[in-house]
């Protein structure tokens, strides 16, 4: 019996004292950000995104040496990175002064595969490929999603793969005619030509 | 009752001289109320819920959000009314009217204020609680025809709840009836008049030897908020909607205007029972403080804003506590409510037989 | 108030019939896309068969493609409400495999972080619980405080939910500057809506009714299905990995196990599951006090980290503590730098077995506070 009430008090008195907390609550703060009108980032106080957060990844591409370690870091395979060698006295330099070995025609990243791990940032060896904490990024359509970040044209695409394929041409010949010279005897040999190579790395 | 005083009806019908007018108005009145207190009350649930959550609610539509529930009555008109294959197509249409009607029946012998009562039929206490259980028809109907496992589980779970609760209501509305001796809202209404503490939740008019009583008439008003609660399933006794567990009970089926009606149900079946809290034990249309504020038309807007207090209750329980489970519901209601109901029921039928 | 009784229902003597409930894959509770066959008397659970595999992604098969480092993104996808702890074992197997010391103030961030982790995945845990009782606003009070949890998380590696911070040898980043005092004020604060949370939720007499003496899951029981973490410590069985085979630093903190005591019902139902998570959560605190204390603020956390990743061939099974309980990984290596089998053994995996023993004869309300308390992620059941 002492046990049936005192149930019945129980229920009662927890009921009262959640009653009780949900009122207090009734006026405390909210701690409700309204996104679109207040963006992370800008919000004055309290815990805004930092600056280290991994979304969108930019890539630089004035500094990017083609080095394809991003694409190899990858887990998921988002990054497939095409490269063209640079035909000596050519390229300027990259954007620290480095020496440009490799053009890079092509530079996709599928942000629809992409997982945001940030692995792709710890190899890159001239830091131009960054994470950004740009996240409205969206798209209808999933070929939105595929960027391309290489800012060479099809035509220079074209002209340095023609300059390379000479520059080949004419190191191939050169090496010939120096095998020539060292071989006269055997100067029935035509030089082979070489067609300029697209090398396509899928990590 | 004695003395004669001019309602609403009859005011109209003289300005109008026409009693088809005066028909029509005091028929649609508490329609139009009812669908304004609803949109009131659907915002107030959201905007409750989320200033308890710490969250801002809707804020997008309109200042503040004030119009969210027109906007989705809007979504919910919009939407395509689907009719499961299975379901028994009659009953499944027919079961949200039936809920709608039911619970908008209950408005006809609400008396908003001294002068104005829709049907001012002596046995109106018995009428509405009559109709309050038309419900568990159309929610047993909605459940059945629906095929679905998860809607007959909570159609039964209603039925099973709903008919129990209504024992420990019954008692306590026995209770006031005894006090009141009458069963006409009005009346029970009119002799709560005067001061507050001549309220029937602190035991009616009297003298001071009414301090006995008053222990008994606050436990009946307890059990009556609790056993309202059970009658239009809200939190804890939500468990033949309980969304965690049975997916949306008997409405599981339901889509577009059909589901709304499920919906508008719900919330004047909350506004009745409030009516009822207010009525049979915080005097109605009745001001608290004697002749402050007192009149026909100050009635309406004390009797609304009582009512609006207990709808408040009931939003803020339900954001409070869990659900119960179904057998420590029946549990509660036969092993608790309904003897302490019967001990109030025998108290107060003392008090009155010895005043 | 401890009364060894089970609610029973008899109806042996009423022919009924039987009904077959699909719960899920899409069902407001099945906490993922679990999809549980349910055998229904009535109202009365006979049989549970859970059908799992609808988040299957071959994770095991896709670490034999991958170098180590990159298998770690995909662990933090396996348990996703505590990654941190996740990683960890792996790492730890790793380091192991190629004798790498990392240095201490690397021990203490994943100390620190790991607990934190904890904190976070256990208010989960209570959150969906009150959820599956009706509870919401409990939910919502946990989850806040949880953003601030994430938060921290997010300055340390910049990820809200799945970090990549662990790695072999060191960690990702360093922690910010003021992260002491980052971390000291939200221990400050979980606390207090603990205590919160405890008036409203826990302790209140409905939810006490809901899950006392519901699901009650014996020691032997719980040991012969291999369940570890809360859910073994919530029969009484005082196992965790942290105290009983240290690993890391946690040999240096003061921290108390806690175990079911069947409070308000039996031991091992359903409250002594919840209510261990509720005072782990506490005992995380502690633990993270006194880690923030002894850290040392100076040191590289990446200075240990090696250039390539290729262990030695061998062979190596590491276990820690995840919220859930027992992660383990087992790692073969070839000498490549691809791993040549890595088997993990998920915690949710093994405690979901329990639920078709500890909830038949209960009603179906119960199954799902049961299968709450059980405390599942669908991502490592099904990996």
């Amino acid at each position: 019996m002492k046990k049936y009430f005192n149930n019945i008090w129980l229920g009662v008195y927890t009921v009262l004292v959640g009653m009780k907390i949900t009122f207090m609550h009734l006026f405390a703060k909210n701690v409700t950000v309204q996104y679109p009108n207040k963006h992370p980032l800008e919000k004055a106080s309290g815990d805004k995104m930092p600056m280290n957060a991994r979304n969108r990844i930019f890539v630089d591409m004035e500094l990017c040496n083609g080095c394809n370690g991003c694409a190899r870091a990858c887990p998921v395979n988002c990054i497939a990175v095409q490269t063209l060698k640079v035909v000596p006295g050519d390229a300027p330099p990259l954007k620290n002064g480095e020496k440009r070995g490799l053009w890079v025609p092509s530079y996709t990243l599928d942000f629809a595969k992409c997982c945001f791990c940030g692995l792709c940032i710890e190899p890159c060896p001239t830091e131009a490929i960054k994470m950004t904490t740009e996240f409205e990024y969206s798209a209808y359509d999933r070929n939105n999603l595929f960027y391309k970040f290489s800012t060479m044209t099809d035509e220079e695409i074209q002209q340095k793969k023609e300059l390379l394929a000479n520059f080949q041409a004419e190191k191939a010949k050169k090496e010939a005619e120096a095998k020539k010279a060292a071989e006269a005897a055997k100067a029935a040999e035509a030089p082979k030509q070489e067609s300029g190579e697209l090398k396509i790395d899928n990590g | 009752m004695e003395h004669q005083i001019l309602t609403f009806y009859d005011w109209v019908a003289k300005l109008s001289s026409s009693e088809l007018i005066a028909l029509i108005l005091v028929v649609t009145l508490p329609l139009v109320f009812l669908i304004v207190y609803a949109l009131v009350a659907i915002l107030g649930e959201l905007k409750i819920s989320a200033f308890i959550q710490e969250r801002l609610g809707p804020m997008r539509t309109g200042p503040w959000g004030i119009i969210q529930p027109v906007a989705e009555v809007v979504k919910l008109l919009q939407k395509e009314d689907i009719t499961p294959d299975a379901a028994n197509k009659p009953l499944f249409n027919m079961a949200p009217f039936l809920m709608f009607t039911a619970a908008y029946a209950g408005f006809a012998v609400i008396p908003f204020s001294s002068n104005f009562v829709p049907a001012g039929i002596n046995l109106g206490l018995f009428y509405i609680f009559a109709m309050g259980s038309l419900a568990v028809i159309g929610l047993v109907m909605g459940g059945w025809a629906s095929n679905n496992k998860y809607s007959l589980l909570g159609a039964l779970r209603s039925v099973a709840q709903i008919i129990s609760y209504e024992i420990p209501a019954a008692i306590v509305i026995l209770s006031i009836v005894i006090l009141a001796s009458s069963m006409n809202l009005q009346v029970i209404n009119a002799n709560q008049g005067g001061w507050f503490w001549n309220w029937y939740v602190f035991g009616g008019p009297g003298s001071i030897w009414k301090l006995l009583v008053i222990p008994f008439t606050l436990g009946m008003f307890l059990l009556y908020l609790v056993a309202s609660l059970a009658e239009t399933n809200r939190t804890p006794f939500d468990i033949p909607e309980g969304e965690s567990e049975i997916v949306a009970g008997y409405h599981t089926e339901y889509s577009g205007m059909k589901f709304a009606m499920f919906f508008f149900a719900e919330y004047a079946n909350m506004f009745v029972v409030s009516a009822l809290l207010s009525i049979l034990f915080f005097g109605g249309w009745n001001s608290p403080f004697g002749d402050f504020m007192n009149g026909p038309i100050w009635g309406v807007f004390w009797f609304i804003s009582k009512s609006f207090v207990f709808v408040f209750v009931q939003i803020w329980l339900r954001w409070t506590l869990p659900r119960l489970r179904v057998d420590q519901l029946m549990g509660v209601s036969w092993k608790v409510m309904t003897p302490i109901a019967f001990i109030c029921f025998f108290a107060v039928g003392l008090w009155v037989m010895l005043k | 108030m401890s009364e060894t009784k089970k609610v029973e229902f008899e109806y042996s003597q009423i022919d009924s019939e039987r009904m077959r409930l699909n719960v899920g894959p899409q069902h407001p509770s099945t906490h993922g896309v679990l999809r549980l066959e349910v055998e229904l008397d009535g109202e009365i659970v006979t049989e549970v068969i859970p059908h799992i595999g609808y988040l299957h992604r071959c994770f095991e098969k896709h670490c034999e493609k991958m170098t180590y480092p990159q298998v770690i993104p995909y662990i933090d996808r396996m348990d996703y409400i505590s990654a941190m702890n996740n990683e960890w074992p792996y790492v730890m197997g790793m380091e192991k495999l190629m004798e790498i010391e990392v240095p201490e103030k690397v021990e203490y961030i994943r100390v620190i972080m790991a607990e934190l982790n904890r904190i976070a995945n256990h208010q989960i845990a209570v959150a969906t619980f009150g959820l599956d009782a009706g509870a919401f606003t409990p939910f919502l009070y946990l989850f806040r405080d949880r953003e601030f949890i994430l938060s921290i998380f997010e300055k340390a590696s910049g990820g809200r939910l799945l970090y990549n911070y662990f790695w072999v040898g060191g960690l990702a980043a360093d922690v910010h500057k003021e992260f002491k005092e980052d971390v000291l004020k939200i221990v400050k604060q979980v606390r207090e809506t603990n205590k919160e949370i405890a008036d409203l939720l826990l302790y209140n007499k409905i939810f006490i009714e809901r899950v006392a003496n519901v699901g009650i899951l014996p020691a032997d029981v719980a040991v012969n299905f291999g369940c570890s973490g809360p859910v073994v410590r919530g029969s009484g069985l005082a196992f965790d990995l942290r105290k009983d085979a240290p690993y890391s630093i946690y040999d240096r903190f003061d921290f108390d196990v806690v175990t079911g005591r069947g409070e308000v019902g039996t031991v091992g139902d359903c409250f002594d599951r919840n209510i261990v998570r509720f005072h782990e959560m506490e005992q995380s605190c502690r633990i993270i006090e006194q880690a923030i204390e002894q850290m040392p603020m100076d040191g590289d956390v990446r200075e240990k980290l090696p250039k390539k990743v290729r262990p030695p061939k061998g062979e190596i099974y590491t276990k820690a503590e995840n919220p859930k309980g027992e992660l383990g990984f087992y790692i073969v290596s070839n000498g490549t730098d691809k791993p040549e089998r890595i088997k993990s053994r998920g915690t949710s995996f093994v405690n979901l077995s329990v639920l078709p023993e500890i909830s038949k004869g209960y009603l179906f309300a119960d199954l799902i506070m049961i299968l709450g308390s059980v405390d599942i992620v669908l991502g490592e059941v099904d990996r």
